[in-house]
């Protein structure tokens, strides 16, 4: 059981990971955040996102530098079934003997006595978290038998159902229908609101500033991290990405003559982020936008 | 021969009991070692047994504790040289059970024993002597009772060991759990089937079941009947055969893994004809 009365935070000091074959991944990566956040990682691909993942999991020594939560090593986080992880692939066997309900309640087990027999609140947490990710209707299908989208719901059900407080989520947008996602940014909110810790790698630089609060940029260190508005800058993600970004330009001016009213559009290949002339990012809805927006802009 | 007529033997009620017995246990364990993937560990490490049962001849400690250490060593050993060499963990598997198997015919040759080589090989159901029958018991119940009270643990462990840890399981632990219980059931199926074949009752009452079933408690019940039915039939036949008791009740699960492949319901060979039309 996670007792609420732990102070939570998760302080990443001065890491460095390196995998077996000598490549560093992470250099030096310092950053920590406090109860009540949803902190959205961001990088190119390869840049250290789920090997930071995994340092915080302890599933990788870091080489240098030191992974708390709540203060105290991970090890111990992991017995009091503090952290939830949803990897960004599932590496399991889909031909397993196993139904959606039965892998829910998996995330259960922390909480459960050695014989691992389920109790009333256990059945109930488990049917609220598949009707929260919308699989109740699937309960009973064996796992192999679902689509890409829906075993990723399956399996952020069951970090749910885990009732950690602090979630750890490596790319949970991808492969998810909209609506999906929608639901799924509602919850983590809530979560926020109860006082969780959610960290979310994710390429879906849109839909950041809708719903995150923190934002950390990451590439092989981190290179920037803090609250949102003030991080997700044109000249921080240019750094971060470098020219990887798609870049657009569209001068959104209805009368010639006016003052220029330029929207800049950067894409890593998800939804895009849409920066109005003040380099603040701008909020919601980006991706239905921008095709009225090109239509409008008269040369 | 009338169909009564093994019946009347009380040597041959005794082999149906005892193969009902150990082909529980080895049914339980098969599923686990089916999902897991590591039918070849079950190979390794009945072969490695043979050097422990020699040696502990001639120590005079009881046969299924030197089998259970050689068989913990086989697959110990695996693990520390795959962490140290760029060779793949089957690889090295081969090459360490089939090295210890060897010693053991060695020692064999040079050793004088009361126990026949053939009996360690293809079993001795039907003249277990009451020491070994007690030893093939305490290690059955024993193994039987730690698997059942540990399953879902060992489950999860099986099926998605990060998770596994992420909530604080000692996936260490369970990994020599689950090899310790592999030993285990190793050293109470010696006395029934012999090295050679005890690999069998450990990989296809997991498959038969798997073809049978898509729940994990459904699956251990199918594997568990499926075996039984198999040991006791086996025993059965080999009466009007005259043959190895082992090797009919191997080759009885093997009949009925080809009709599950075959027939069953959502998984066999038919199914999937009529759903492809
Ligand atoms: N098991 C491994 N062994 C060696 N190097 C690895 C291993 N896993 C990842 N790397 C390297 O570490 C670096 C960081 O990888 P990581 O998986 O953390 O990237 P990421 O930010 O999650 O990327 P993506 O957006 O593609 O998921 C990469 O350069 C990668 O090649
Ligand atoms: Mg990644």
């Amino acid at each position: 059981m996670s007792d609420a009365s732990t102070p939570l935070s998760i302080e990443v000091t001065d890491v460095t990971v390196a995998y077996t074959n000598g490549n560093v991944a992470l250099r030096d990566t310092t950053f920590s955040l406090h109860s009540g956040t949803v902190c959205a990682l961001v990088g190119v691909n390869g840049s250290g996102k789920s090997t930071l993942f995994k340092v915080i999991m302890g599933f990788l020594k870091p080489a240098k530098g030191t992974v708390r939560i709540g203060g105290r090593p991970v090890k111990e986080a992991q017995k009091r079934n503090l952290v939830a992880y949803v990897p960004q692939s599932e590496e399991v066997d889909w031909t397993f003997p196993v139904s959606v309900w039965d892998v829910v309640m998996m995330g259960r087990y922390g909480s459960m006595n050695f014989l691992r027999i389920p109790r009333e609140e256990d059945r109930r947490i488990v049917r609220e978290s598949l009707e929260r990710v919308g699989m109740s209707e699937y309960k009973d299908r064996q796992i192999g038998e679902l689509s890409g989208g829906q075993k990723k719901r399956v399996f952020l059900a069951r970090a749910l159902a885990q009732r950690g407080r602090i979630m750890l989520l490596d790319e949970p947008f991808t492969g998810v229908d909209v609506k999906t996602e929608t639901a799924i940014i509602d919850l983590l909110e809530e979560l926020r609101e109860d006082g969780h810790i959610i960290l979310v790698s994710t390429h879906n630089l849109g839909s950041v500033p809708e719903f995150c609060d923190r934002v950390v940029l990451v590439n092989r260190t981190v290179l920037a991290s803090g609250p949102t508005a003030q991080i997700f800058t044109e000249e921080n993600l240019a750094k971060a990405f470098g020219g990887v970004l798609r870049h657009f330009k569209f001068d959104h001016t209805d009368l010639p003559g006016s003052a220029r009213n330029e929207v800049l559009l950067l894409s890593d290949d998800e939804r895009p982020l849409l920066l109005g002339q003040d380099g603040a990012p701008k909020r919601s809805g980006v991706g239905t936008k921008t095709g009225p927006l090109v239509e409008d802009s008269r040369k | 021969m009338h169909w009564l007529e093994p019946f009347r033997y009380s040597f041959m009620v005794d082999a149906m009991l005892i193969g009902a017995l150990v082909g529980t246990v080895c049914a339980v364990l098969s599923c686990y070692l089916v999902l897991k993937g590591w039918s070849l560990m079950g190979d390794a490490i009945s072969h490695a047994v043979l050097p422990g049962v020699v040696g502990a001849y001639l120590l005079g400690l009881p046969l299924a504790v030197g089998a259970f250490v050689t068989g913990l060593f086989c697959a110990t050993a695996t693990g520390w040289v795959k962490a140290n060499t760029r060779i793949k963990e089957d690889t090295v598997m081969g090459i360490i059970f089939t090295g210890l198997f060897a010693l053991g015919l060695v020692m064999f040759t040079k050793v004088q024993t009361d126990v026949h080589l053939n009996h360690i090989l293809f079993g001795n159901i039907l003249g277990i002597e009451r020491s070994s029958k007690i030893q093939t018991l305490v290690a059955a119940v024993l193994t039987l009772g730690v698997v059942l009270t540990l399953r879902k643990d060992l489950l999860l462990y099986c099926f998605d060991p990060t998770h596994a840890r992420t909530i604080g399981l000692n996936t260490q632990a369970l990994y020599y759990v689950l090899l310790a219980l592999l030993a285990g059931t190793i050293v109470a199926a010696l006395q029934a089937v012999g090295i050679l074949l005890v690999v069998a009752m450990l990989i296809t009452p997991g498959c038969i079941a798997h073809l049978l079933t898509d729940r994990f408690d459904r699956m251990l019940v199918v594997a568990a009947l499926s075996s039984v039915v198999s040991c006791v039939t086996g025993v059965y036949i080999s009466f009007f055969l005259n043959a190895a008791p082992g090797a009919c009740m191997v080759l009885v699960q093997a009949l009925i893994f080809a009709l599950a492949f075959v027939f069953a319901p959502r998984h066999g060979l038919l199914a999937s004809r009529r759903v492809k039309g």
